[in-house]
């Protein structure tokens, strides 16, 4: 590629490169996010190729629609980023007809070449259907057509892999401008205008940190980007990462820019593998085209990027746990202040955003803070990208306006609960979120509702839970998870979340009393109010959000004795039904525990007392004839 | 005491990331990809070299845990139990493999060397729940059931 000495071979690039993708034919973008890659789309990609080699004067005809008739017959295959709809993968989309192909498997290819791509024609059993609808066309899918993806807008339609697709969309633009048309307070003061907050949890003003490191007598300063995405259930920025590395690279050079930092880390989780090789080829290419390092594009703006992987610490998503771990020390945080903006990495002003923050700069910067503001509520301004996961249709990954409702969100771009099952809760924010029930659907997604409900936005993961699904277990599930990933620095977290997850241990035994209640809330106050970071603060929250919402659940478990979810295993008890059972003995032979007994040919019996509820005999009856009640 | 051509790969790739405390973890991340674990006493090693205190070293090794002490099987299994893989019900595959190799939370590395089966906290795969990774590659929506068969086909593949 060639060197980008100045802002005019920069907008000849993107101009040239526009120009290429218009007059290809045919664009094919198999998706090769985690996800997509899992299901076999490498194989699908390199089976393309070939079909594609093997036909090289293809004559390809798409009907009236092509555009682009006559200009060149070349069809481009790529390795795009996540497309965001990973239930229905492995996807490839086809354009410029928009076309999206669903769960492709690889003997799919040769139809999808001999037929669309030569003849035009559309494979319906590869289209997406709902509701009795057929989709052809992307954008018509009800799951992309009530979203708005400005984070995600490249994801999916570009290849990650190369940097010029990222320049033909207009990509280093932004940089350009403010290199050369404004001066860095100016960019301060116009992301501090933008109201743009913080996408990595607690919503904190990013023009704010900004403006505090810009202001800082210290000169040497760094910009920090936390990839560590590490709150189960989400995974937005992993498919930023993967889909458009550089458009996170680009937030970053801006805010370096801004704050007047050389120096910048992008702290990468490890169990990310495909997100740091894409990263890193991404910063080797700008590196090679001169968009990073000295004088960038003949400006007098120098900056150098380096990439950290992380080693299996939830809590270094923690600011100062992060950059400790980026120093080379444990990952824990330490108490403030002097703040991250103060004394951050290598106690130098460091600007620490994640990377959906990053990935908004460069858009507020082409196109205004007016435009940006003019989208979600005033104080909660941009869009959001969701994980949305769990017992749901439609999972995936998504971005809406903030203000959108959760109905919205899960009924109409998630199409409701698989499997025909009822609503019960949403998990959101992970380990330091809450979880809502049906009541608040009608709650709009953005930082402060949030909160007035007691739960958070927090990197955005959206776990649905149907019916079958326990709360008091799912509180035990976080708590084991926090009280696992507490560093151990402060006592109201280490000790504290132990205490609280034996308590939820006892209650999902069957052992649990209803003083435990009250107990569990005077550790929640506790640690909330006295634990050292922010995690240890949020820690107790999926406690507290199902105790006020679920109570009645919990009351179940400890008085009753039951789980009506049927999850809780000490409380399962499994029936033979006389009607079904045919007394083949199979069950009793499969019972590790000898508690089934009967004759042959007569109904079975299970000793409720000498069984540990392991659930052999119920897979192991031919005749559906063992349950559990209740 | 190692065979000296552990120490000169761990030479090689200290002066690849520069002596730095800074360094420590990326240094004992390559050692660790290139044995399957981090020996302990390339750990000391590294520790003199970059001129920090075993201590030291060894309280950031301890932290994370992605290093382990312990040599690992050739096909490292994880199993997800972030919350989405959890409420689409990950324990009872994990609960498979347990059984399936003979290993339980204590012990997580078969006699034979051939596996370890590890869970982690999300792969960030969540939209193919339940998921499981076998050397990094993905395995979407397990099934106990579907966790036997890919356990029969890794040990048939090494008969």
């Amino acid at each position: 590629m060639r060197k980008i000495e100045n802002r005019t071979i920069l907008n000849e690039i993107q101009a040239e490169t526009k120009q290429k993708i218009d007059q290809t034919r045919m664009r094919i973008l198999i998706c090769a996010g985690t996800g997509c890659l899992a299901g076999g789309s490498g194989e699908i990609y390199e089976r393309m190729c070939e079909l594609v080699k093997e036909n090289p004067n293809v004559e390809v005809k798409f009907g009236a629609e092509i555009a682009h008739e006559g200009v060149e017959n070349h069809i481009d295959i790529k390795k795009s980023g996540c497309h965001g709809f990973c239930e229905m993968g492995p996807l490839m989309r086809i354009e410029p007809q928009g076309i999206l192909y669903t769960k492709v498997k690889l003997e799919d290819c040769d139809a999808i070449f001999h037929r669309t791509i030569e003849k035009g024609e559309l494979i319906r059993h590869l289209m997406y259907k709902q509701d009795g609808m057929e989709y052809p066309k992307q954008e018509e899918i009800p799951f992309y057509k009530k979203q708005t993806r400005l984070v995600l807008k490249n994801c999916g339609h570009i290849d990650a892999e190369h940097m010029e697709e990222y320049i033909a969309t207009g990509g280093y633009q932004a940089l350009a401008k403010v290199l050369f048309e404004q001066k860095p307070e100016d960019v301060v003061n116009e992301i501090m205008e933008s109201n743009l907050r913080g996408r990595g949890g607690g919503g904190f003003t990013t023009g704010y940190k900004w403006q505090q490191v810009a202001r800082q007598k210290e000169t040497t300063r760094y910009i920090v980007c936390n990839g560590d995405e590490g709150d189960p259930g989400a995974f937005m920025d992993r498919s930023v990462m993967e889909g458009d590395p550089h458009k996170m690279i680009e937030g970053m050079m801006i805010a370096a820019y801004a704050v007047g930092a050389q120096e910048g880390y992008i702290y990468v989780r490890a169990e990310y593998p495909l997100a740091i090789s894409r990263l890193k080829l991404a910063i080797a290419q700008a590196e090679e085209a001169g968009l990073l390092g000295e004088h960038i594009m003949g400006s007098d703006f120098s900056f150098k990027l380096h990439i950290n992987r992380g080693a299996g610490a939830f809590v270094c998503g923690e600011g100062s746990a992060l950059t400790a771990s980026i120093e080379g020390n444990r990952g824990m945080p330490r108490v403030k202040p002097p703040r991250t903006v103060e004394q951050g990495l290598f106690a130098k002003p460091t600007v620490l955003n994640n990377v959906e923050t990053f990935a908004n700069v460069p858009m507020i910067i082409l196109n205004g803070t007016d435009w940006y503001k003019s989208i979600g509520p005033e104080k909660s301004p941009g869009t959001k990208a969701f994980a949305l996961t769990g017992s749901v249709k439609n999972t995936g990954l998504i971005e809406v306006p903030m203000g959108t409702t959760l109905r919205e969100v899960i009924f109409d771009i998630g199409g409701g609960i698989k499997d025909g099952g009822n609503f019960k809760a949403v998990q959101i924010g992970g380990p330091s979120g809450g979880c809502l029930m049906e009541t608040n659907l009608e709650i709009s997604l953005d930082f402060d509702s949030l909160k007035k409900m007691g739960a958070m936005i927090g990197s955005g993961g959206l776990v649905v839970m149907d019916d079958h699904t326990c709360m008091v277990e799912v509180a035990r599930f976080f708590m084991n998870f926090t009280q696992n990933e507490s560093c151990g620095k402060c006592v109201p977290c280490r000790e504290g979340t132990k205490r609280m997850l034996e308590i939820l241990e006892r209650i999902v035994e069957g052992k649990g009393e209803l003083g435990d209640l009250d107990l569990l809330e005077e550790l929640a106050t506790m640690i909330t109010e006295t634990a050292l970071c922010g995690l240890g603060k949020s820690a107790a929250l999926p406690v507290m959000s199902t105790l006020k919402n679920f109570r009645n659940e919990y009351v179940e478990h400890i008085v009753d004795k039951k789980c009506a979810a049927h999850v809780c295993q000490a409380m399962r008890r499994y029936v033979i039904s006389p009607e079904r059972c045919k007394g083949c003995s199979k069950c009793a032979r499969n019972c590790p525990a000898g508690a089934i007994s009967g004759q042959i040919r007569e109904v079975f019996k299970i000793d409720n007392d000498k069984c540990i509820k392991c659930g052999a005999c119920e897979s192991a009856c031919a005749f559906d004839a063992i349950h559990v009640e209740g | 005491m190692l065979d000296q051509a552990y120490y000169d790969k761990a030479q090689e790739i200290i002066e690849q990331h520069g002596v730095a405390q800074a360094s420590l973890i990326p240094i004992i991340q390559d050692i660790q990809t290139e044995y399957r674990y981090l020996p302990p006493e390339l750990l000391s090693f590294v520790a003199k070299q970059l001129g920090i205190n075993e201590a030291k070293a060894y309280s950031v090794a301890t932290f994370y845990e992605n290093f382990s002490f312990e040599p690992k099987g050739k096909y490292i299994i994880k199993v997800c139990d972030g919350t989405a893989c959890h409420v689409r019900r990950s324990t009872p595959i994990l609960e498979r493999l347990y059984s399936e190799l003979g290993l339980s939370k204590n012990k997580a590395t078969t006699d034979d060397m051939l596996f370890t089966l590890e869970t982690v906290s999300c792969l960030g795969a969540c939209g193919l729940a339940p998921v499981l990774t076998v050397n990094d590659k993905v395995y979407p929506s397990m099934t106990p059931d579907a966790a036997t068969e890919l356990i029969q086909e890794l040990r048939g593949g090494e008969a």
